[in-house]
């Protein structure tokens, strides 16, 4: 099966330091990816380099086997790849309901919008209840599902995640982690960014251990979860 | 350097009669005065610019509404003594004018702060002076050093009938009744529309703006491109209202709506609504009950007062808030 997205010796930066060497990272459809790595390696802008709002010095990114890493990042979630980002980025001073408008900004199906706002409803009752209120009177496990829901409403082929658990109490890490699972099941393709590695990996159907800016380890979730050194280094066992 | 400041014969017989008097002038020098400030918080909001050169596209559009005046006399035989031709040679000049400033404004962005987008804030803020100067010195070049007279179309009958206590002629009301639906309608705009919900998203986290497929580029240059049209508006109403115009009325006028978006909290739309009215009040009572050459003074003095008890304007939150 031809993957989804192929990022391929990806070379990127922030003025004259490297941060990305040559990352190489592959999603297959219907997969749920983990990322994982220490603080530092080069996680958030890897995905930042997919959303096209990091470009690179060298390589390339394909999307259904087209070059897109020179497109504009509006274009890039109109082909169906969405972001919700490290640190929620949630418009503090729009009501929930504008952020998840917002989320369908790509989108002209007024139709489509108003189901899956339903839908983003279904998932996260919470935010229903929430939807006039601004996005930056929200609890942080509340941000959060906003930030994923927001992310749903450009109906991705292909969502991105950036440490979806940080910072949250293990309940509502449950429960986010079982939205993705539940999304994933329907059909969506996944890239998990987790420090939160054992979690992530026992979600996953494949996994890229990344240090320093550079992918050092690829396998199946299940052979990482296994594996001595991914233990030693991001098990704590 | 002090703008005229529109001030007609007030009758001083009775105190309170006087106060409501420069109240009323205050308040609609305001609404022109916040239709500028508009132009700079919006901008603002979005890139964190003060754009210095928005003074200047004013002073260009009632330039150009000059210009349209006297060629519509001459080409189209425009007879300006007829009320109805007035009406529709304003409204004319209220669509012409603030299409040329959006123009112009989208232009500067483009050519001169967007190259810079990425630059250390200090870069576009130098620049920006720099457009503004330039700008003046086209303004020098077409209009000339001297004062130029804008014609007096707008009767200066009073609406409340000659003999009433205040006066407030059809010329304060063409302002108002200019001014006041067009706030109402970029609030509503800013509010409700698609458009206008990106620019505050934008206005408020640019980077995830672009991750929701919003074209930040696109939303800066319609920023730019609303608030150059504010700037026609109030240029075609400054010319009708105050009768006289030069080049040098973009740097005065912009200090004074640069300070109204600073006193309402920079970023902030009601916020510059409110800081106009703010500094046309405190001109108008400034120079009646203390003296016109104070009147600069007097609302700068304001200005430190409220910003040493509100850092961030009147309406501006303490965190940033912007658009
Ligand atoms: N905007 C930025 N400017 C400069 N350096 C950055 C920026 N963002 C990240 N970095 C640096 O790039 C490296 C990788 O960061 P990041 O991609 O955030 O890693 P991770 O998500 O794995 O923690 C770090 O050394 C970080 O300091
Ligand atoms: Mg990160």
């Amino acid at each position: 099966m031809p993957a989804l997205l192929e990022m391929q010796e990806f070379y990127a930066g922030y003025g004259p330091i490297e941060v990305l060497k040559g990352i190489s990272i592959e999603v297959r459809p219907g997969e749920i990816v983990a990322l994982i790595g220490a603080n530092g390696a080069g996680k958030t802008s890897t995905l930042m380099g997919i959303s096209g709002c990091l470009r690179p010095r060298r390589g390339r990114v394909l999307w259904e086997s087209q070059e897109i890493q020179q497109l504009p990042a509006h274009e890039i979630v109109r082909r169906g790849i969405c972001h919700s980002p490290e640190g929620r980025k949630i418009f503090p001073r729009l009501t929930v309901l504008e952020n998840l408008q917002m989320g369908a900004f790509s989108r002209r199906d007024r139709a489509g919008i108003e189901r899956d706002l339903v839908h983003a409803f279904e998932l996260f009752p919470i935010l229903a209840e929430r939807r006039t209120q601004a996005g930056g009177t929200l609890s942080g496990g509340e941000q959060q599902m906003l930030s994923v829901a927001r992310a749903l409403m450009g109906r991705p082929k292909l969502l991105l995640l950036d440490e979806p658990s940080l910072g949250l109490a293990p309940m509502i890490v449950v429960k986010i982690f079982d939205v993705v699972r539940k999304l994933n099941q329907e059909g969506m393709a996944i890239l998990l960014v987790e420090q939160a590695a054992r979690m992530a990996l026992k979600l996953a159907h494949r996994g890229y251990v990344m240090e320093i800016g550079q992918i050092t380890m690829v396998d199946k979730a299940a052979a990482l979860l296994t594996d001595k050194r991914v233990q030693d280094a991001y098990l704590g066992e | 350097m002090t703008p005229p400041l529109l001030v007609a014969a007030v009758d001083t017989s009775s105190g309170w009669q006087t106060f409501l008097q420069y109240a009323l002038i205050g308040l609609t020098n305001g609404a022109l005065f916040a239709l500028v400030a508009l132009g700079y918080t919006m901008v603002y909001g979005i890139i964190e610019l003060i754009n210095f050169a928005h003074g200047d596209v004013f002073m260009l559009g009632s330039f150009l509404a000059l210009a349209l005046i006297g060629a519509m006399a001459k080409y189209l035989g425009w007879n300006w003594g007829e009320p109805a031709m007035i009406g529709l040679g304003i409204g004319l000049l209220l669509v012409v004018v603030p299409l040329f400033c959006a123009a112009l404004n989208v232009t500067i962005d483009r050519v001169v702060y967007k190259p810079l987008r990425r630059a250390p804030k200090l870069a576009p803020l130098v620049s920006a002076i720099g457009v503004s100067f330039v700008l003046m010195n086209v303004g020098l070049l077409w209009g000339g050093a001297a004062d130029r007279h804008f014609p007096d179309l707008v009767s200066r009958q009073s609406v409340l009938g000659e003999t009433a206590a205040l006066s407030f002629t059809v010329k304060d009301l063409m302002v108002v009744a200019i001014t006041v639906p067009i706030m109402i309608a970029l609030t509503l705009f800013v509010k409700t529309t698609r458009l206008g919900k990106a620019m505050r998203a934008t206005a408020q986290d640019p980077l995830a703006a672009q991750l929701m497929g919003i074209n930040v580029d696109r939303v800066i240059g319609a920023t730019f491109a609303l608030g150059g049209a504010l700037a026609g508006a109030a240029a075609v109403i400054y010319g009708l209202y105050i009768n006289t115009v030069s080049y040098q009325m973009g740097f005065q006028n912009g200090l004074y709506a640069f300070t109204a978006a600073v006193l309402g909290g920079i970023g902030n739309i009601p916020g510059a609504v409110l800081g106009g009215l703010v500094i046309g009040l405190a001109r108008s009572l400034g120079s009646g009950y203390v003296g016109e050459r104070w009147t600069s003074a007097l609302v700068f003095v304001i200005l430190i007062a409220i910003l040493v008890f509100r850092p961030a304007g009147l309406l501006g939150s303490r965190t940033r808030d912007k658009v």
